[in-house]
């Protein structure tokens, strides 16, 4: 038995998987904690721009399931979030239906989306899936624009949202009260995602990304959870284009081109992929990042914006994950 | 070899029924009928490119016969898609070990028990107390396995930073997850020094034992086919050579000319 035990004893890396997805549970509650603080301090412009960092964290999160978790890739999800925006908009302008009730259905029905799209996509991997994704992406705003639907969608024009009041005559203003909406959202929804990814799902999507061979001979059901991913994935970015819907009060094709969806992609690495924490560092870089850029050059904005990510990727390949590892290692060191 | 012999009139756990591969227009598999009892460690030998993996395959349903069939108690299993293998008792391991590299040992462990759990994405996302319990119905199972496997101090580990033969167990540990009848190990030998390959022997052994699964072994590696198989089949160029005890095999003539070199060795 020596070599056995030889194989036994020698100690490699530990690791501590269990929080290889989520904070923990002190980290989870300082973060909480600031974020409800910081609308407090905040200019109602700030709260504003707050707002779209939990509903761009939560797009970020959804693409974060579909490619940390199953291990596919999207360029489409703009498509997801279109879908998902138009969803609510419509049910709210032309149905009437109370903005907080727009969600679920912009949900369902993006994960209906989402999983039928999951299906041809099954057939391809990797680059290609990213492609086919990519022609998803283009084709949204043009979709959009379609007579047909121009009764509903408002074609070209778009449609202009009206902004929720606090409800109870609470005495927030609407940025406040709609910030305050999307965080109690957006903690659910990670909450569950977090769940769905350390459960026995979840763990069937990660022995996919991981090999699918092996997960199929181990009874996993390659072809199910992988369109069921699609689903969940799109279906979460749903509910984040509905509530974008909602914070930006207008809803128009050209809003949810390609280059949503390549912010998306750019805040899952810089905020790490597979790390869902790092959804919302993510989100904060697409949305205050430009604008740092232009503070720098006006002109020159995009190619300082272009700077400031490359020297990420240099110094960060695993993004904000990184930084959170590297922490995580002094708090360790110091308790000792 | 007890259990070979005392077994000898029970109906067959598993049965090869003239199974024959044909890819393009190469043969290979042709017409191999081999029949395994309960309780036998039975070893498929031949040279390279003799048909082994490719009959392994058809067991785990990744290759669908041409002619033939293979029955599991009877039913026959080339109806079933490969993820519908597991549940009705097949485990398997693989050549070169297919882990879930960037999952922990554990994780791995009970992904391989995912055909003897139930859940859905909606129940599970919200934890609800009846996922909550089966998952730990589910840990107490796996944990058995580890214990069982000596796995239990590398339980949190990240499986892709453990040394080849720490992995190959995790592998087993994860196929036992299934809960299986038969266990197929892909060349399980391949890749270990001279003494891990016995004491791998002695573990394939005692999991026959202990737990009473029936094994199928396709090894290159001779010394361990002789020293734990009770049955052992022959195969050359897709054909079955022989079949018999180790002894028979190692004595037969044929086998001795396409395998085994030499009469003197």
């Amino acid at each position: 038995m020596s070599a056995l035990q030889e194989i036994v004893d020698t100690q490699p890396i530990e690791t501590t998987p269990k929080k290889y997805m989520a904070l923990g549970n002190y980290a989870s509650i300082v973060v909480v904690i600031l974020l409800c603080v910081a609308p407090l301090i905040a200019k109602n412009f700030v709260i504003f721009q707050m707002t779209m960092v939990l509903i761009y964290a939560i797009a970020v999160l959804a693409l974060n399931i579909l490619t940390g978790g199953s291990g596919q890739f999207s360029l489409g999800q703009s498509a997801f979030y279109a879908l998902g925006a138009y969803t609510s908009a419509i049910l709210m302008e032309v149905g009437g239906v109370n903005y907080a009730l727009t969600l679920p259905i912009a949900g369902g029905i993006c994960f209906i989306a989402g999983y039928l799209f999951g299906l041809p996509a099954l057939r391809l991997s990797g680059i290609y899936l990213a492609l086919a994704t990519f022609a998803l992406a283009t084709a949204m705003p043009q979709l959009l624009k379609l007579h047909y639907f121009e009764a509903w969608t408002g074609g070209v024009q778009g449609l202009v949202i009206t902004k929720p009041d606090a409800p109870f005559g609470l005495p927030l203003s609407q940025d406040m009260w709609l910030y305050y909406f999307v965080l109690v959202v957006s903690m659910a929804i990670y909450v569950a995602s977090v769940n769905l990814l350390k459960s026995r799902s979840g763990r069937a999507m990660m022995a996919i990304r991981d090999n699918e061979i092996a997960a199929s001979a181990m009874g996993v059901d390659v072809a199910l959870y992988k369109t069921l991913a699609f689903g969940v994935s799109a279906g979460i970015t749903g509910v984040a284009g509905g509530l974008g819907a909602i914070a930006v009060q207008f809803v128009a094709p050209d809003s949810y081109t390609i280059q949503l969806a390549i912010a998306l992609f750019l805040g899952m690495v810089v905020g790490g992929v597979g790390w869902l924490p790092g959804s919302i560092v993510g989100a904060a870089f697409i949305v205050f990042v430009p604008n740092i850029a232009e503070h720098f050059s006006k002109g020159l904005s995009g190619a300082v914006f272009g700077l400031i990510l490359v020297l990420i990727i240099f110094l960060l390949p695993h993004g904000s994950r990184q930084i959170a590892y590297t922490v995580q290692g002094w708090v360790h060191k110091l308790r000792k | 070899m007890m259990q070979a012999h005392s077994g000898q009139n029970a109906s067959p756990l598993l049965a090869v029924r003239d199974v024959s591969v044909v890819f393009g227009g190469i043969v290979a598999l042709n017409g191999i009928s081999f029949d395994m009892k309960k309780g036998q460690i039975l070893g498929l030998i031949g040279p390279n490119g003799a048909g082994k993996t490719t009959l392994f395959n058809c067991l785990s349903r990744l290759y669908q016969p041409s002619k033939g069939d293979i029955l599991l108690e009877g039913d026959s299993i080339l109806t079933r898609p490969p993820h519908r293998i597991a549940e009705i008792g097949i485990g398997r391991t693989f050549q070169n070990v297919a882990l879930f590299p960037n999952l922990s040992v554990l994780d791995n462990v009970r992904v391989g028990a995912h055909s003897r759990t139930n859940s859905d994405i909606v129940s599970d996302s919200l934890r609800l107390p009846w996922v909550r319990n089966g998952e730990k119905a589910m840990n107490r199972r796996v944990e058995e396995i580890l214990g069982y496997l000596e796995l239990n101090d590398v339980a949190h580990t990240v499986v892709s930073g453990l040394p080849f033969g720490t992995q190959k167990r995790v592998e087993l540990a994860r196929a036992l997850a299934t809960e299986p009848k038969i266990l197929l190990l892909d060349e399980p030998a391949g890749g270990l020094n001279h003494e891990e390959v016995y004491i791998l022997g002695d573990l394939i052994r005692k999991i026959r034992d202990d737990r009473g699964i029936t094994v199928l072994l396709v090894e290159h590696h001779m010394g361990l086919v002789m020293s734990i198989a009770d049955h052992v089949v022959a195969l050359n160029f897709g054909r079955k050579l022989a079949e018999g005890t180790p002894t028979e095999v190692q004595n037969d003539p044929d086998v001795i000319k396409a395998y085994l070199g030499s009469k003197d060795q």
